[in-house]
């Protein structure tokens, strides 16, 4: 199963690297509410990295920040690439609900793939490879705002991996479909860190997180409170709100 | 009297060619104007918003009046000889529909954008595809705001009658005919043309609404 993954992953060496992202003193104001504060962090390759924290933490907005679709009020977002072009192109998001276009499977794949200026016998390819990690080849030519909820994140997954980015950013993806999609979702996850790309995903599912990370930033009203490899952080976390977190007496 | 048979197919030939053509050209237009509006930000954007919905409600007669005296012999665009043709009639029926379409297109992309804006702007999309993305998303509802369109430059007399001049087997449309036969007092013949415009204008939207149906079957 893993060869179409393998050959999905970036071509080492094909151009410099974006990673890592450096986030120094960032922070983000809205209507005078303080949302985060003083967030800095380093996202090296390699470790799948969970975003762990209560509703309401920030996480998303983190992300957002990460993946260029907000702007901080404060600090710096620094990519290794200086190169706008190469540094968007090279990243995909992966939203808690999917936004997808009213036209079939195949061309919800397709229309991202024809916005990076892929071939046209490229993009068949990576379609069918993406269509089959999914496991959505069979409904290809159905239309993708008629697909389940389950679906239609696998679509969104399967979209991001044809895009062959070094970096996903996935918010939440499991929060609005059944168990055993969730259970297949870990496992595509799995499979896109695997295959080379840099996975960080926000959470707030302690089981998840320690099924899926190498490596955990723990946000608590906007703040990184700590920053440590999961199994430091799930035997000996050093906060004291990361304690009550996992303790499940963390309010948000 | 009216020469039922061959006028009437005539007269109806002559509305449907002028009000689809203006249907058409102010889409075009309408469209592209109402999409820019909903997607970018600059000067006078809010003044033209205002502008473009008070526009919605022009009175037929008053927007017949200004390309009269734009197409007439003394006007600026008299040496063009388009007053009285169906050219003329196509004019003002556009210049009555482009606002409405215009305004409304603005309204649905404005909301498609809301929903659509993060998640293309994430796939690498700027703002000329984007434009283009959240036309073609909002298909339906387009079509319905067509449809719209239509129906007013196809009901309205005001317009038409000023710069077409209800000239026999030239610029005579259904709605035309209906207010000059009234007034000549052939209530039946008025009738008849009525029932068969209400009759045309459901044809229209009921087609237009199986196929958007069908197609959101399909694509949800």
């Amino acid at each position: 199963m893993l060869d179409s993954g393998a050959g999905a992953a970036l071509q080492p060496g094909s151009e410099a690297s974006i990673l890592p992202l450096h986030l120094t003193g960032v922070g983000l104001d809205i209507a005078g509410h303080r949302l985060l504060d003083g967030v800095s962090f380093e996202l090296k390759p390699g470790p799948l990295t969970v975003i762990l924290g209560a509703n309401g933490a920030g996480k998303s907005l983190l992300l957002k920040i990460c993946h260029g679709l907000l702007s901080p009020t404060r600090g710096e977002v620094n990519w290794q690439s200086t190169a706008s072009a190469q540094i968007r192109g090279r990243q995909a998001m992966v939203f808690q609900r999917p936004v997808l276009l009213r036209r079939s499977v195949v061309a919800n794949i397709d229309y991202v793939l024809r916005l990076q200026g892929v071939s046209k016998p490229e993009r068949q390819q990576r379609i069918a490879a993406s269509l089959q990690m999914t496991g959505l080849t069979h409904l290809q030519h159905r239309g993708a705002r008629v697909l389940s909820g389950g679906e239609q994140q696998k679509l969104a997954v399967a979209r991001a991996w044809a895009v062959r980015p070094e970096i996903v950013f996935l918010d939440e993806p499991t929060a609005n479909i059944d168990p055993a999609a969730t259970v297949f979702m870990e496992s595509l996850i799995k499979r896109f860190s695997a295959a080379g790309t840099k996975v960080v995903l926000t959470s707030h599912d302690l089981g998840q997180a320690s099924r899926l990370a190498d490596e955990v930033l723990f946000l608590h009203q906007g703040q990184l409170l700590e920053q440590a490899p999961a199994q430091q952080f799930f035997a000996r976390p050093e906060n004291p709100h990361a304690r009550a977190f996992l303790r499940g007496e963390l309010p948000g | 009297m009216l020469d039922l048979d061959e006028s009437l197919v005539e007269i109806i030939l002559v509305s449907l060619r002028v009000s689809v053509t203006a249907t058409v050209l102010a889409a075009v237009v309408g469209f592209l104007l109402g999409a820019v509006l909903a997607i970018w930000r600059f000067p006078g954007r809010g003044a033209l918003l205002v502008l473009l919905n008070a526009m919605m409600g022009l009175p037929p007669v008053v927007v017949g009046l200004l390309v009269y005296l734009l197409l007439s012999r003394a006007g600026p665009m008299g040496s063009l000889g388009l007053l009285f043709t169906e050219s003329a009639m196509i004019i003002a029926q556009w210049l009555l529909v482009t606002p409405l379409i215009a305004a409304l297109t603005q309204q649905i992309v404005a909301d498609l954008m809301l929903e659509y804006r993060e998640q293309l702007y994430s796939l690498g999309a700027k703002r000329w595809t984007m434009l283009q993305t959240l036309l073609w998303e909002g298909r339906y509802s387009l079509l319905t705001v067509m449809l719209a369109g239509f129906g007013r430059a196809i009901s309205e007399v005001g317009a038409v009658l000023i710069v077409g001049g209800n000239i026999a087997h030239h610029t005579r449309v259904m709605t035309t005919v209906i207010a000059l036969e009234t007034s000549k007092g052939n209530l039946t013949i008025a009738l008849a043309l009525g029932m068969i415009l209400i009759a045309l204008a459901c044809m229209i939207n009921a087609a237009a609404a199986f196929s958007k149906i069908y197609a959101a079957r399909l694509y949800g």
